[in-house]
């Protein structure tokens, strides 16, 4: 396959699962939109019938998981087309992210039952992938040379990975914050109460939070081994190391709020989002805006 | 004497404020905020230009970020204080700890609370063997403490300990960090193809070196430019490739050997590696003077200004009388637009162009002020011309004459001797380690008391469920004992 069809292919599967995406986003929206309007209240007050919005739910889930599929064969084949892994410019890494942010939600999806953050995430990969092909795209090319190495690989598939899993943590320490209002109020309102309760919304996002804390670890220190091979330090306070490292002590701060100092609920899903907001700023700004070394040619 | 009891409890008391995890924490915030400055400002270590030109555009501003250390805030003192008190109450709350941990190893668990139903996972069965209940903990790697009518059984040390190697390799890391500022150096050098190094402070053009480190503790090789290639992006024009080939021998003057050195491929040698760090090209020119004697010949090289490395230089002639500099550009792919004028449009050498000015005066270069080498310092010339030559062209400029006879190509040459960096990489090795250790290890403990009926509960320390069935398969097991 030439490299020209080969990215034409890519750009059509990620056009594909673009589609798809709004149709998950429809599906879920009409979910919610239901659970509100339809629910049987039987017996008791509390106790509320989901039968008739479960159809459409599952519909949607089935639609983030074809969606995703498309995604990652529109990364496969960038990479196919420029000969190397898909990372080489903005454009890449956030098709790259937005596909790991999907299958982080479909790993939350199967293992925890959070069909709730659909809606979320799908409109959220949609603005993503949406901001990439209009603004973002670059003709595939080769790496410039300071790029060319085995841990450019590993660290940024890394980083990838952590971003996406640190993201979903921050949506359900967003969701935590949302219902504690309400709750704080008086009830939740009829289309959130299928959301877990709070409890578990605080446990999970600091579950997600200490299984990739190791991972967003390694992957600082993946790219200071590579630092060092291209560019003769392996710390030099870059604006895009230091955000790295910024987000690095804000996440293990939280970890020390939770663990050690026994911070719970509001306070810590607040410390949650603020890590979370190190790591968005780091890539939205400093890839842009930011000058350094990390700065790519055309983004 | 009381004073000094006081005095010696005032120390406790802070020392017991600086270890306390409150603290630790709050140190651990500020530091990720100190961090912040350092990134929306321009720092001196990393663009010394950027600096200048800030100072410049906020006159009455810059001085007052000066002071604060604003412009070196990872070197600045409020910066190192956050990170040093950061790393004694790191130590001093960890060392204890450890110590601690050390020597429990041996040790039973804790004693069964008096009143289980108050734990999480409290279930009552009927009454069962303790001497099963035992060895089935046993068998799973519980430690299990023993009473006449109670067994304690815990698990999950390695938390703890992993906790602790966390820790004690983020100061090694530290550690690793410090040797190689205070022991290391690094500097610059620019070599034409077919230029010889040889690693001694006067070879470089710019070496800066460690607190501690010694001026003849240099490496002593050689290196020689033997070939440099760049490759393009015909499409992109970006660089896809750049290879260096340089003949090379530790010590100097031992066998030379020939190795390649790329972009991501330093040669090593021990602490020391040399990198490619930038390239570019060095015009050729033969001047003469009005004799028609050769006054100046070779390259000189050229600084890239964009990425189709048009080039800006300085050729200086200080042998002629009166002195004679060219401020030029050099373009390897020479095009015109009505606009820009003359630009590059392809980095390779397709089609050179030298343009110039001529001054004739004082180049200023005994003066003992450190000059530029890609500028020249024009107040105290005049100009007397303007030229553009193609290859091979010469001009003749009254004063004497100037031929373009060919181009080079330069490299700059990064060499760095970092003594600590393999103690940060061990350090950081260990880190993750340690940290997977201590954040997938479960760590609980496991009651079994035995009265009328015989009661169950456990304790899980981190929130990693799993507990609940560890407590039913044991009272499945020993239930169906009987
Ligand atoms: C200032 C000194 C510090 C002290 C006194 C300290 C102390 C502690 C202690 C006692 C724990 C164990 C919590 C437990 O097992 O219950 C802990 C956990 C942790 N610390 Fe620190 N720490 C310090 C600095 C740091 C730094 C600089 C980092 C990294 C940026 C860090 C990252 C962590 C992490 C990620 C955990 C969680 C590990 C776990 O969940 O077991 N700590 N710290």
């Amino acid at each position: 396959m030439s490299d020209r069809s080969a990215a034409l292919l890519s750009n059509n599967f990620i056009y594909s699962a673009m589609v798809i995406y709004a149709l998950a986003f429809l599906a879920h929206a009409i979910e919610v939109a239901w659970s509100v309007k339809t629910p049987e209240i039987t017996v008791r007050k509390t106790k509320l019938d989901f039968s008739k919005t479960e159809r459409i739910g599952r519909l949607g889930s089935a639609f983030m998981l074809i969606a995703t599929i498309l995604l990652f064969a529109g990364v496969i084949f960038r990479g196919i087309s420029a000969n190397r892994v898909p990372w080489g410019n903005m454009y890449e890494f956030s098709i790259t992210g937005a596909l790991s942010f999907s299958i982080a939600y479909l790993f939350a999806l199967a293992k925890y039952k959070m069909r709730w953050l659909a809606l979320p995430a799908s409109i959220s990969i949609l603005i993503t992938l949406g901001t990439a092909v209009t603004l973002l795209y670059r003709p595939s090319a080769p790496l410039v040379p300071a790029l060319k190495s085995t841990w450019l690989v590993i660290h940024v598939s890394a980083a990838i990975i952590s971003g996406g899993v640190f993201l979903l943590a921050n949506f359900i320490a967003g969701t935590y914050l949302i219902l504690d209002r309400y709750e704080q109020k008086g009830s939740r309102p009829i289309w959130l109460q299928k959301l877990p309760t709070l409890e578990s919304l605080d446990n999970l996002s600091y579950r997600l939070i200490a299984l990739v804390f190791p991972l967003w670890t390694f992957s600082v220190i993946a790219g200071a081994i590579w630092a060092e091979a291209a560019w003769g330090r392996y710390w030099g306070w870059d604006p895009k190391e230091t955000w790295a490292f910024i987000t690095w002590v804000a996440y293990a701060a939280y970890l020390h709020a939770r663990v050690t100092v026994g911070w719970r609920g509001r306070k810590a899903a607040w410390l949650c989002l603020l890590a979370g907001s190190t790591f968005l700023f780091n890539y939205i700004y400093i890839n842009i805006w930011g000058t350094g070394k990390h700065t790519y040619s055309g983004l | 004497m009381s004073t000094v009891l006081d005095s010696r409890s005032f120390l406790r008391w802070c020392w017991r404020q600086l270890t306390s995890m409150r603290t630790a924490l709050i140190l651990l915030l500020l530091l990720g905020i100190a961090a912040i400055p350092g990134s929306l400002f321009p720092q001196r270590t990393q663009n010394p230009l950027q600096v200048k030109q800030y100072f410049i555009d906020n006159p009455s501003l810059a001085p007052w970020l000066d002071r604060l250390s604003l412009f070196e805030v990872y070197s600045s003192p409020w910066f190192s204080a956050i990170y040093l008190l950061l790393f004694i109450s790191l130590i001093g709350c960890v060392l204890p700890r450890s110590i601690e941990h050390i020597k429990a190893i041996g040790a039973q668990p804790p004693l069964t609370p008096k009143y289980l139903d108050r734990l999480d996972n409290f279930t009552e069965i009927k009454k069962i063997n303790l001497d099963g209940a035992e060895k089935y903990l046993k068998k799973k790697g519980f430690r299990v403490r023993r009473e006449e009518h109670s067994i304690s059984a815990e698990k999950g040390y390695a938390r703890e300990s992993g906790n602790l190697l966390f820790h004690l390799s983020l100061v090694l890391i530290l550690i690793g960090v410090g040797i190689g500022s205070l022991l290391g150096s690094k500097g610059d050098a620019i070599l034409n193809v077919g230029d010889r190094f040889i690693n001694t402070p006067t070879s470089y053009d710019l070496l800066s070196f460690g607190k501690y480190q010694k001026e003849d503790s240099l490496t002593p090789f050689s290196i020689t430019v033997k070939d440099f290639q760049a490759q393009y992006d015909s499409v992109t024009n970006s660089p896809i490739d750049y290879t260096l080939t340089v003949s090379t021998a530790n010590p100097a003057g031992s066998k030379e050997q020939l190795k390649i050195i790329k972009v991501n491929q330093p040669l090593t040698y021990g602490n020391t590696k040399i990198y490619l760090q930038a390239n570019g090209y060095s015009p050729i020119v033969i001047v003469k003077n009005k004799q028609g004697k050769v006054v100046f010949e070779g390259p000189t090289p050229f600084l890239p200004q964009d990425s189709n490395l048009s080039s800006i230089g300085a050729i200086k002639v200080p042998d002629m009388q009166p002195q004679i500099g060219f401020v030029s550009s050099f373009l390897p792919t020479a095009d015109r637009d009505p606009i820009r004028g003359g630009f590059s449009s392809y980095p390779e050498v397709l089609d050179p162009r030298l343009l110039f000015s001529i001054w004739k005066g004082d180049l200023g270069l005994d003066s003992g002020v450190p000059q530029s080498v890609y500028r020249i310092n024009t107040t105290n010339m005049e100009r007397i011309g303007l030229k553009a030559l193609s290859l091979n062209e010469t001009y003749d400029f009254g004063e004497g004459s100037i031929t373009f006879t060919g181009w080079n190509s330069w490299v700059n040459l990064q060499i760095v001797s970092d003594p600590g960096k393999n103690y940060a990489l061990i350090g950081a090795i260990l880190a993750i380690l340690g940290l997977l250790i201590s954040l997938f290890t479960r760590q609980r403990r496991i009651w079994v008391k035995q009265g009328k009926k015989t009661q169950v509960a456990g304790l899980s320390k981190n929130e990693i469920p799993g507990l609940k069935e560890e407590i039913e398969d044991l009272i499945k097991e020993v239930s169906s004992e009987r």
